[in-house]
This record gives C-alpha cells, structure tokens and sequence, in this order.
C-alpha cells in the first residue's frame, strides 16, 4: 500500500470533474436549472484548475464536451501565469489539437470570451493564429462567422492575409465547402472592416454575399444560416428556400429542416442518408419522430441505428461476451426543453452499441418501463431500477451496464441495495462486472449521481464514448489510486496528440 | 358511512422533491362508468346584487363528472381526458360563465344513442369549493336561541358573511417542481401530498387518463395557511430507501427478489398505518351532495377535535359499494379546527353560553373570549 489518503482523494477529484466535464453543458436539467448547472460546475472548473492543473488540461485529451473543452481552454489560457514553462508547453499542445476538434462556433465564441476577460498575450495570440491558419477557407469564415472573425482579428491583431492550405473536409460539414482558393490579400479585411468600398470580390463567397443584398440567386450559393436571413428579407416561401438551399446544409441542417422540406413524407424521394450519422445524433432523431413514423420507418431506422453501433464499436465489436443492460425510459430521461430526451437519446444509443459489443446472441436489454420494442420507447412512467436489475442479473451477464440518470424512486434506493447484496453475496468472485453510466450531472452534488458506492458511475454524453468511458469508470470503484490514473490520461493524451499531429503533418 | 373506503387504491412509493412527499396511489383496473374532465373557466362570474353592487367570484377550473358510460375518444391509445384550452371546438371546454358560479350544476350531456339527447348524466362541480362551502355553512343560521348574550344581528341573519383564506397550490414554495419531476406512474389514479410530512392534500379520480390530464391541476387547488408556511419553513424530508440488511438469509437471486418485493409491501403497510392514519383513520359527517346514477357525491366534514393533528374536509364521489371514485380534500390550519369546534360545541348546547363552558370545563369568560379570538366577536352583544 504505497498510496496515501491524499492520493485517493485526488484520483477521486479528477475523476469527478471528468465526469461532470462529459456530462454537463451549462444547461436545464430534467432536475436542475441552468443556473444551478453553471454554478456547480464553475466551481468545479476553478477547484480542479487550482490544485490539479496538469491533469486539469489533460482533460482536454478526454471525451469531455465541447462545453467545457472550450471552458478549460479559457480557463488555461487566462491564467498562464500559474503554469511553469514545462506545463505551458504540454498545454500549448493539447490546445491545439483540441481546438482543431471544436466546431468554429465554439472557438470563435471563446475568442469572445478571451477579449471580455481582456486575454490577449503572445502565447494566445500565436494559438489563435495557428487555429486561423488551419482553417480551410477563411473567405467562408468571414461569410459565416462575420462577428467572430471580425472580433477576433480586431483584439488578437491577427494577420487575415495568411490564409493558407485548401483542405475542405474539417469543421462543420461538407455542404459548404467551396474549395476555393483563399481570398486575395487585402479583400477580407475590407470585407470585414470596409464594407463597400470594393464594387466585387475576387472570392465567390465574399461576392455571393454583396449579391446577395439584391439578387435573389445568389442566396443560394451562400452557408444556410446565412442564406435563411436574407430569404426572409427576399420573402422567399420556406418550402422552396429549404428545398433550394440542400446542397449548402451540413449534415446535421439537412437533418434538422428535413420535416420542413417534407422529405420526412411517406414517398419522399429526398431524403437524409442515415447510414453516415453518428450514433447518438440517430437516436435523437429516431426519438424526435412519432410512433407510427417510427413503426412505418423501422427497418430503415433500425439499419441505421445498427450499422452506426457498429462503426463505434469498431475493433471491440463482439468482443464484449454476455451483456445484460438495463437502460432509463422513465419519465425524467426526457431532459429538458434545451435537452430534449438527451438520456433517452444515449440509452437508445447505448442499447444498440452494446448489442454490437455482446457476443452474437449475447445481449439483452430491460427497459425500466417493462417495453421490449427498443424503437418505440418513451419516456414515461416511474423508475423501478432495482426490480430491472435483478431481472437483468437473472440473464447471467459477464457484464452488466446500467443507463440511467440514478434517481431510482421505485421504491428510493433499492437497486443500490440489490447490487451491494449482489456483490457481497452472491457473486464474491466477481464473475459479473457491473458499470453505471449517467447522462445527467447533478448539480448539488458535484457528479453525476451513483446508485452505491460499490459500482463504478461514470458520466456520459454520446454513447459512442461507451467503450471508453466504462474503462474510466474501473478506477472510480474508489481503489485505485493516482498514479495508476495519471498513467491511463498519460496514455490518452499521447494517443490523442498523436492522432492530431499526425494529420496535421499530412 | 364514516370513514373513507380506499379498496381498490395500492400506494406505490413515494418520490420526494425537497420539502414536498408524493404518494403514488395506483388502481388495478379504472372505476368503470364514471370520468372527470377539467373545465377552465375564461372569465369571472359576475351577479348583480342591487344597482352598484354586484357578487363577483373568479374560479381557476372546474371539473366535470361524466357518468354516461360514453368514451370521449374512440381511438383506445389516445388520452382522452380534456385538458386546459383546446383548439378543437366540438367539444368546448372553455365556457363563458354569465351567470353565478353554482358549486354543482347538472349538465346536459350530448346525445347518445338509446338515449335522449340532454338526459342529465353530467355534472360540472368546482373542485374543494363544495368541501369549503359545506365548512363555511357549519353552523351558518347562528342561535337558534335568542340568549340574551347574543347581538341581534348574530340571531337574525346567523354567521353571514362568513370568510375563510386558503393559499393557491402555486403559492406554496417547492409544490411546484414537485409536481414538475414526479414521475407518474402508468396506472396512477391519485396523489397523497405532504409537505414537510403533513398530509396537505388527497387527490383521487376514477381513470388513469383523468389523473395524467388533472395532475397539473393540483396547483390550481387552495392549500391550508399551515402547509404554506410549512412549504416556506419546513427542510427537505428524506427519502424512505429500500434496505436489504446484510442479506444474510439471501442465496438465490429469486431471494433477493422476494426481500425487494418484502420491502414494498412493507412501505405500503407503513405508509397506509403510520403516515395516511390522520385521513383513514378519522371518521367524518358525510352529507350527500348528489346522486348520479350509481355513484354518490358528498361532502364531508372531520370532527373537529382540537387534541389531534390534521384534521381534512373534502369532498367525495363514491361506487354503489362505498369505494372511493374521486376525493378531494383540504387541510384545515389548526385555527380553523378550533373556530370548528367552538362553533360545533356552541350549537351543541344551544348556544348558552354557560352550559357550553360547563361542558368544555371552563367559564363563560373564556367562552366569550374564545368567540372573540376566533373573528366571531361581532355575535355578541
């Protein structure tokens, strides 16, 4: 027993800000409002930064949320002066390579946040620089990020003539990617801080956008969210802007105003190809459709919803042996207005991800509410977590996942109780491996809520994060101690900036 | 008739939110032939008294009791209790009300075959109204003995005006989110409501769907002064968690089954015994309000003992057998058991003053005093 007691209370302070870093987004939660949220989880921030700084950025090598990666990038940068020139540097690193995985909106929003807090030193003028630089097309930036772009090179004196490289496929989506070439020297920024003094543009974006004031066509050639303003000042109808604009949405645009398009209609010939969609972002679209939709739309559903497990579960597909899980459709996993049916959403997902990682024929699955139809769940009805879980220990898994955001209520507490009599009884050798994943962190108590102390509860956001984030869960059983932490985020910082350097270098 | 019959009602756990304990309680299969619906009322009501003066009463929602046996919906799976404003307009259930707000009013009922069209099988009553006004009009007419202690007002037009303050469900701090989290079970047809582990509120309806479409209006419901200050006052209550012991006697997983089961049963026992004994347990003067078919209405009022806790008027819809179908009740603040009991022991003896006192063991003094005390100090001379 080499490690001390302060070794244990730190391996358990980091994992509770991992956790509460994958799971909350600052938002209403089924049980907690925004503010309450917020607050929680600043306090978090500043605790975590302060006495655990590197491991505070090592977790931006982690599946936390964009969130709070962009938090804790805020939060490094503005407070460089605590970081020795060793930890300056790893940060430095692990920045980059975060921020090259943000969507725009989100890098250009810290930006914002960097010059309210009256951030502007060398070293974060150079990140933000080289963020600049990589981005594929700037004229497109301009277009699309206006305000950002414009805020961020007026207080970080950014040179906007340097737009290099031609790559098109990173950020937000493919649909509006123009593949040009970057804009002649000196046009964005009389693009940005001159408006009007050039009668056209050389770049087809920066032109299709003064078009775009008067004529009517050239709307259509500029970024959706861009283009939605102006048809509403042309008066153009909804249907025909949707219908026209297609091939300018990104995936998940296209996804969004599908219904809107009428493309979601019974023999609509148009419609988003499922197959390429993430996991959770399926289940959330799965689950925003009617129950008779989803009973006409079940094979295509399903399909997509299978051969998306499959793809997160890459390499570990089927290596999983026998799995029972038992996944949340009560009343509270339909979220909140801002997260709407976000748990119900990652226990769909999750069900169909741990299908693929069973066994063939090994997986079953108990949905709190008693249904067996994984397509046609919703959120309804109380939480009876600890009947499900004996009915699911019944099933002799090797491994047991629990889905839910842990307030079981039917009766308060019992399957906490069944899992310790489980453990301290009936199963001493261990021959059932038991992880809780909660979508939902809870603001009064600084993590996502546990069903005992004896299971493992990590938080999750996307379940194609499943594989990994049940890894991290073995070390909050409360034994393991930091080092053997610090070695796993060692681990994943090295395979995380590996992945980024090495794409970067191509 | 004395007590309240709950056969039929199973308490499923409790889930708690704060200060605020709901009691789930769960019916096998739906009272048949009886359904509630909720009416919200668009404006107040307004009765011209004489020129310049005018009765005017502002009354959240209603509800309507449907005993034809007809389904509002054909279709099996959609919900078919009415709720809040709806735009479909055969069946409106936003209504005008012109005229004073009567506490029950027959209804016409549409149309059915085999049946008359306006053959009276609805009513529209005005939820915990009938229960308060059956407590307001304890007692109303005053002496019926003109003693001489007694003002002439008090024993020519009794009590009148008589008044009583409740607070509304949404005033009570924590009832609100209470009701936003909880979680309804799929065959839930009431709510036992505590605060601070004071029994507020029973609520019963005879359908699943009606309770889903009435939740809500829980918070459209009058509350006692003493829950209100207990919501603003009271700490978050703990939850009853399920324990298994050291599991000694556990091998099997179907043991574990059964001890989980055992403790179910055993939060149900003590929930019915310990926590809802106030309101089961009490025997009340039940007055009949109406008769529907085979289901009755009643009001009903507690005995007004001033040494026990909570003491609930409300009112009743029960089956030809007794059992509950609907039930509402109120919580009296203790001030309001006392003011019924003095008025209660006061018409006992005839409103003389003496015997009255000799009979609560005290004097006509005190006697005095207390009808002062308790607002009523303008019946005496």
């Amino acid at each position: 027993m080499t490690e001390t007691y302060a070794d244990l209370i730190a391996a358990e302070d980091v994992l509770l800000f991992v956790n509460a870093a994958v799971t909350s987004t600052g938002q209403r939660e089924f049980r907690s409002q925004a503010y309450q949220q917020r607050l929680s989880l600043d306090f978090l921030h500043e605790y975590v930064r302060v006495n655990y700084r590197t491991v505070y950025a090592a977790s931006l090598a982690l599946d936390i949320n964009d969130h709070n990666a962009a938090r804790v990038v805020e939060q490094l940068l503005r407070t460089a002066g605590e970081a020795s020139g060793e930890q300056k540097r790893t940060e430095g690193r692990l920045i980059a390579a975060r921020l090259a995985r943000l969507p725009p909106q989100r890098v250009y929003r810290l930006f914002r946040a960097l010059r309210a807090a009256k951030v502007g030193n060398r070293r974060t003028r150079a990140i933000l620089r080289d963020w600049l630089a990589a981005r594929p097309d700037l004229g497109h930036d301009a277009v699309k990020y206006r305000a950002g772009l414009k805020t961020a090179a007026r207080h970080f004196h950014l040179p906007l003539t340097t737009a290099a490289g031609t790559d098109t496929d990173t950020g937000t989506g493919t649909g509006t990617a123009t593949g040009g070439a970057p804009p002649a020297a000196g046009e964005l920024g009389d693009f940005l801080f001159k408006p009007g003094v050039r009668p056209r543009y050389e770049h087809p974006l920066l032109d299709a956008y003064r078009r775009a004031h008067y004529e009517q066509g050239a709307v259509y050639e500029l970024p959706f969210t861009v283009a939605e303003g102006f048809a509403a000042r042309h008066g153009v109808a909804r249907e025909t802007f949707v219908e026209r604009i297609a091939p300018r949405m990104t995936r998940l645009e296209r996804l969004r105003t599908q219904r809107e398009a009428g493309a979601d209609g019974a023999g609509a010939a148009v419609r988003t190809d499922l197959s390429v969609m993430p996991l959770t972002r399926l289940a959330l679209y799965a689950l925003s459709l009617t129950t008779e939709e989803r009973v006409r739309r079940r094979r295509e559903l399903t399909g997509a919803l299978r051969s998306a497990a499959r793809r997160a579960a890459g390499p570990y597909a089927g290596t999983w042996g026998r799995v029972a899980a038992v996944l949340d459709d009560s009343y509270s996993a339909s979220g909140s207005g801002v997260k709407r049916r976000r748990p119900l959403a990652v226990a769909l997902g999750g069900h169909f991800l741990l299908e693929a990682l069973a066994a063939p024929g090994a997986y079953g699955a108990w949905w709190t509410s008693g249904r067996t139809d994984p397509l046609l769940v919703r959120p309804y009805g109380p939480t009876p977590l600890g009947m499900r879980v004996i009915d699911a220990l019944e099933y002799a898994p090797e491994r047991l996942v629990v889905v839910s955001d842990g307030w079981d209520n039917a009766p308060p507490g019992l399957a906490g109780e069944v899992l310790r009599v489980w453990r301290t009884r009936l199963d001493r050798e261990r021959r059932t491996s038991v992880v809780h994943l909660n979508p939902v962190y809870d603001a009064d108590g600084f993590d996502v809520r546990r069903l005992a102390a004896s299971v493992p509860t990590a938080g999750i956001r996307d379940a194609e994060d499943l594989p990994a984030l049940v890894e991290i869960a073995q070390f909050a059983e409360g034994r393991t101690g930091l080092a053997e932490l610090q070695a796993y985020l060692d681990r994943r910082i090295e395979s995380f900036l590996r992945t980024y350097e090495r794409s970067g270098a191509t | 008739m004395s007590g309240l019959d709950f056969t039929g009602l199973d308490t499923r756990p409790a889930q708690v939110w704060g200060g605020v304990r709901l009691v789930p309680l769960v019916r096998e299969e739906p009272v048949p032939g009886l359904r509630l619906h909720r009416e919200v009322y668009d404006r107040f009501g307004e009765v011209l008294v004489s020129p310049g003066v005018s009765y005017v009463s502002y009354i959240p929602h209603g509800l309507v009791a449907d005993w034809s046996g007809e389904q509002p919906d054909t279709r099996p799976d959609t919900q078919s209790a009415a709720y809040g404003t709806q735009l479909d307009t055969a069946r409106p259930t936003a209504m005008a009300v012109e005229r004073h707000h009567r506490m029950v009013k027959r209804r016409p009922s549409k149309g059915k075959k085999g049946q008359p069209a306006g053959a009276v099988a609805r009513c529209r009553f005005l939820p915990l109204h009938l229960a308060m006004e059956g407590y307001l009009a304890l007692h109303f007419g005053g002496p019926a003995i003109a003693w001489q202690e007694w003002s002439r007002e008090a024993v020519r037009q009794g009590l009148s005006p008589r008044s009583e303050a409740a607070y509304r469900g949404l005033d009570v701090p924590g009832l609100a989110d209470a009701l936003r989290v909880f979680e309804i079970h799929p065959d839930q047809c009431g709510v036992l409501v505590y605060v601070a582990d004071a029994l507020a509120a029973a609520f019963v309806v005879p359908h699943p769907d009606d309770y889903r479409a009435l939740h809500p209006t829980l918070l459209q419901d009058m509350y006692g002064e003493l829950i209100h200050q207990y919501g603003y006052f009271g700490r978050p209550v703990p939850d009853f968690e399920a324990r298994l012991g050291d599991g000694r006697h556990i091998t099997t997983l179907a043991d574990l089954r059964a001890a989980a089961g055992a403790r179910e049963r055993a939060w149900s026992e003590s929930h019915d015994t310990v926590m809802a004994r106030e309101l089961l347990g009490t025997s009340y003067a039940f007055e009949r309000v109406r008769r529907m078919a085979s289901f009755d209405m009643y009001r009903f009022l507690p005995p007004f003992r001033v040494d026990s806790d909570g003491q609930h008027i409300g009112e009743l819809i029960t089956d030809h057998k007794g059992r509950t179908a609907y039930l509402k009740t109120f919580r009296l603040a203790p001030a309001q058991i006392r003011r019924g009991h003095l008025l209660n022991s006061l018409a006992g003896d005839d409103w003389h003053l003496g015997r009255t006192a000799d009979r609560l063991g005290t004097t006509p003094e005190e006697i005095v005093r207390r009808i002062r005390a308790a607002g009523f100090g303008s019946l005496l001379r």
